[in-house]
């Protein structure tokens, strides 16, 4: 950049120098300037990495969300807000937010939960914990789609999961091809793939929780549960609301699970809206409806990713 | 680097940006100079690919105006969205194969050109040779769109010694004793399942989803899934109905056939039959049963055959249209032809003979040629398509889904299909 380091204009006139009656001439290259043309120099690479990759497209897709474009006749007719009225109109609409809303809740409540009860089982200091902790933080690593596939293969009917309750005596459903099943299924695959990234984040925060605090309550006579609630969730309520909104956003954008798992179906029961925007713009050639699809997603995650951070005040737990 | 300069190259590439979105997706008709053209194809089969290219190598010897072929192989199960997306993202190819599912929305959009003047100038094509039953589902305003490929029929492959453990009588018996239809056929896949654990028989890829595979079933009741002009939804006439309600009872009561997410792959020994067509033969190749191939059975409405297609057409926005449609007339002349029929049934009349398929297909013996390949093309109907066929298929999918349950209403799920698809179908 066009600043010379070595350049001595930004340091403050010294007294001696200025000749008398001429007021002193402020440099037009003080300090603070300069620092922040430092400051725009070091994110400029990355706003340009957004405006290009981020911002741009988001503008097109606004712009696509307003036409008509069919992909095999090569037409891309203006239609102003037709798409946004076909939206309204949209009959498999309220059954796909249902589901889009039935995923969220139910990955963020076991995710959360689940994650929360094995960071503070494995805070314990007892020999082996970091073979556990590994062992339940390794499918993060694992392929996405290797790993759904393979959980494809267990859900079947006659897979590996009934055949295990069939050992126990139980008869297990038809998991990917009941309604309700097919959602549960989605979800757990999901949880647990993604539990030990949440896990570890609550590791950290648990380990963050000043000793002498569990000490003081000890001495005051409270039990482990109150201990639990009073200090424990309190100090690491900024990673809750981290993990939370980390695990909404990402809830609202699974897609591969359901793909691979159950394409949408039983009906529409595990249609999740990333998964509808998909099949309308990709696979029925709706591009300009599915451009309006994913601008009602994005309002949706904004929207939800505003209203935890308004919520915040009232729950989490700042020590500065 | 300066600010300034930084700055005016980040709107260079972001206006740059813009113009490519704004533009993208439409040719380059007036290129100079010797084109590079790219057919995308769903066979990453070596062999496949080996007799294409040497296919494109003769061409480009002779066809200085082209310097490059090139089979670009996309993943079967995705590959209608691939090549969307391709379209859409001003990648069109310049040939691509298209399925038969596909070929109302191909053929109806403008997405390809008209091929038959090109076909029918070029010396030595011999056009009419094309069998017409072939050609109908490509054609439009009496101009062919794409040319039939591979015209391939459904047959029923059955594994001999499954079925003599079960101590069944297998089909050739079946088909001499003039029993080869699907009750019987039900029956005997009933008792494998019962007497060896084993499946009885398989649609191949049907797997409660992709529902047009269907189609080699419900045919033996001559079923229909929409009226002929595609207007009215008949899944919910009576023959369609007797033939769901016969489909169902052989999954759930029989347990004929394995059931919603259970599988049993023919081609490993573990079913006793299987629907496909007869390009599976080669999987049979090295196999450790005796296996047969028969044509479908016949259903209370008699014989009939289904047939599965797929067409090869020049795509507009390839931009390279007049090389593409040459090369295509080349690929597909009866000289290559006849070497593409060593895995692709020919949609010409004087190569479709037994006689001819059995020289490049060593495991089929004559007459299970004659019996389901030519006759199969000669008659058959093509699996159901529909103009949007996509969403249609989607709806189709989620509508026949509670049909897939075994106290499932057979009548009122397919009354409730009908009024879910109709709107679709008057489109």
């Amino acid at each position: 950049m066009s600043v010379s380091p070595g350049s001595a204009v930004a340091d403050p006139p010294s007294g001696g120098s200025v000749p008398a009656g001429q007021p002193p001439r402020r440099p037009f290259w003080t300090r603070r300037r300069r620092d922040q043309l430092a400051g725009f120099a070091f994110i400029t690479p990355q706003l340009l990495g957004s405006a290009v990759f981020v911002l741009l497209p988001i503008a097109l897709v606004f712009r696509y969300s307003l036409y008509e474009w069919n992909v095999l006749a090569g037409d891309f007719t203006y239609t102003g807000g037709d798409n946004y009225t076909q939206l309204l109109d949209d009959a498999n609409l309220p059954e796909v937010l249902k589901s889009t809303a039935l995923f969220s809740v139910g990955l963020v409540v076991l995710n959360l939960s689940l994650a929360l009860l094995l960071a503070v089982l494995l805070n314990q200091r007892l020999r082996g914990m970091t073979v556990f902790r590994t062992l339940f933080f390794s499918p993060v690593v694992v392929s996405l789609v290797a790993w759904t596939i393979v959980w494809g293969f267990l859900l079947q009917n006659n897979g590996g999961i009934n055949g295990l309750l069939h050992t126990v005596g139980i008869d297990g459903p038809n998991w990917l091809r009941g309604e309700g099943t097919a959602m549960l299924s989605v979800i757990v695959v999901q949880v647990f793939k993604n539990v030990g990234l949440n896990m570890v984040l609550f590791l950290a925060a648990l380990q963050g929780v000043p000793k002498e605090l569990y000490e003081a309550a000890r001495v005051d006579g409270a039990g482990a549960w109150v201990r639990f609630r009073s200090i424990t969730l309190p100090l690491i309520s900024p990673t809750i609301l981290l993990t939370s909104v980390i695990t909404i956003v990402g809830s609202l954008q699974v897609f591969a699970q359901i793909a691979v798992l159950t394409q949408g179906g039983p009906k529409l029961s595990t249609t999740v809206l990333v998964y509808y925007l998909y099949q309308q713009a990709f696979q029925f050639h709706h591009f300009g409806y599915g451009a309006t699809l994913s601008i009602l997603l994005l309002l949706i995650v904004l929207a939800l990713t505003v209203l935890q951070w308004q919520m915040r005040k009232r729950w989490v737990f700042y020590e500065s | 680097m300066s600010i300034r300069r930084g700055l005016a190259t980040a709107a260079a590439a972001m206006s740059a940006t813009l113009v490519l979105a704004a533009c993208g997706g439409e040719g380059s008709e007036g290129d100079k100079g010797p084109v590079s053209l790219r057919m995308t194809v769903w066979t990453s089969n070596k062999p496949h690919l080996k007799l294409f290219n040497e296919i494109a190598a003769e061409y480009l010897a002779a066809h200085p105006e082209v310097k490059e072929i090139t089979f670009d192989p996309l993943p079967f199960d995705s590959y209608s969205t691939a090549l969307t997306t391709q379209m859409t993202g001003g990648n069109a190819p310049d040939l691509a194969w298209v399925f038969e599912t596909d070929a109302v929305d191909f053929v109806s959009s403008g997405a390809l050109v008209p091929l038959d003047d090109t076909l029918k100038q070029t010396s030595g094509y011999q056009y009419e040779d094309l069998i017409p039953s072939t050609t109908k589902l490509w054609t439009r305003d009496d101009k062919l769109y794409a040319y039939p490929f591979s015209t391939s029929p459904f047959g029923v492959f059955v594994n001999r010694d499954l079925l003599k453990q079960a101590g069944r009588q297998t089909p050739d018996e079946l088909i001499k004793a003039g029993t080869w239809d699907w009750s019987t056929v039900l029956a005997e896949g009933a008792e494998v399942h019962r007497s060896t654990g084993k499946a009885g028989i398989v649609i191949r890829d049907f797997e409660y989803k992709e529902w047009s595979n269907a189609a080699t079933f419900w045919g033996g009741w001559k079923a229909e899934p929409w009226s002929a002009d595609g207007k009215t939804c008949t899944f919910n006439s009576t023959p369609m109905v007797d033939a769901m309600t016969t489909l169902h009872k052989g999954i759930f009561e029989d347990k004929a056939m394995p059931g919603p997410g259970e599988t049993a792959d023919f081609f490993t020994g573990d079913a006793a039959m299987t629907i496909s067509q007869i390009s599976r033969a080669a999987l049979l190749d090295g196999a450790k049963f005796e296996w047969d191939l028969v044509p479908l059975p016949a259903g209370p409405a008699g014989d009939y055959s289904v047939i599965g297609q797929a067409g090869v057409g020049v795509v507009k926005r390839g931009g390279h249209t007049k090389e593409a449609k040459d090369f295509l007339a080349y690929f597909t002349n009866p000289e290559n032809s006849a070497k593409l029929a060593a895995y692709f049934p020919p949609p010409r009349e004087s190569q479709l003979t037994a006689e001819n398929l059995a020289k490049t297909n060593p495991l089929l013996k004559n007459e299970q040629l004659d019996s389901v390949v030519v006759n199969g093309v000669k008659k058959g109907v093509v699996k159901p398509g529909h103009a949007g066929q996509a969403e249609l298929a989607q709806r189709v999918r989620a509508g026949l889904d509670p049909l897939w349950t075994p106290n499932a209403n057979v009548k009122g799920v397919l009354d409730d299909l009908c009024k879910n698809i109709s709107p679709l179908l008057e489109k």
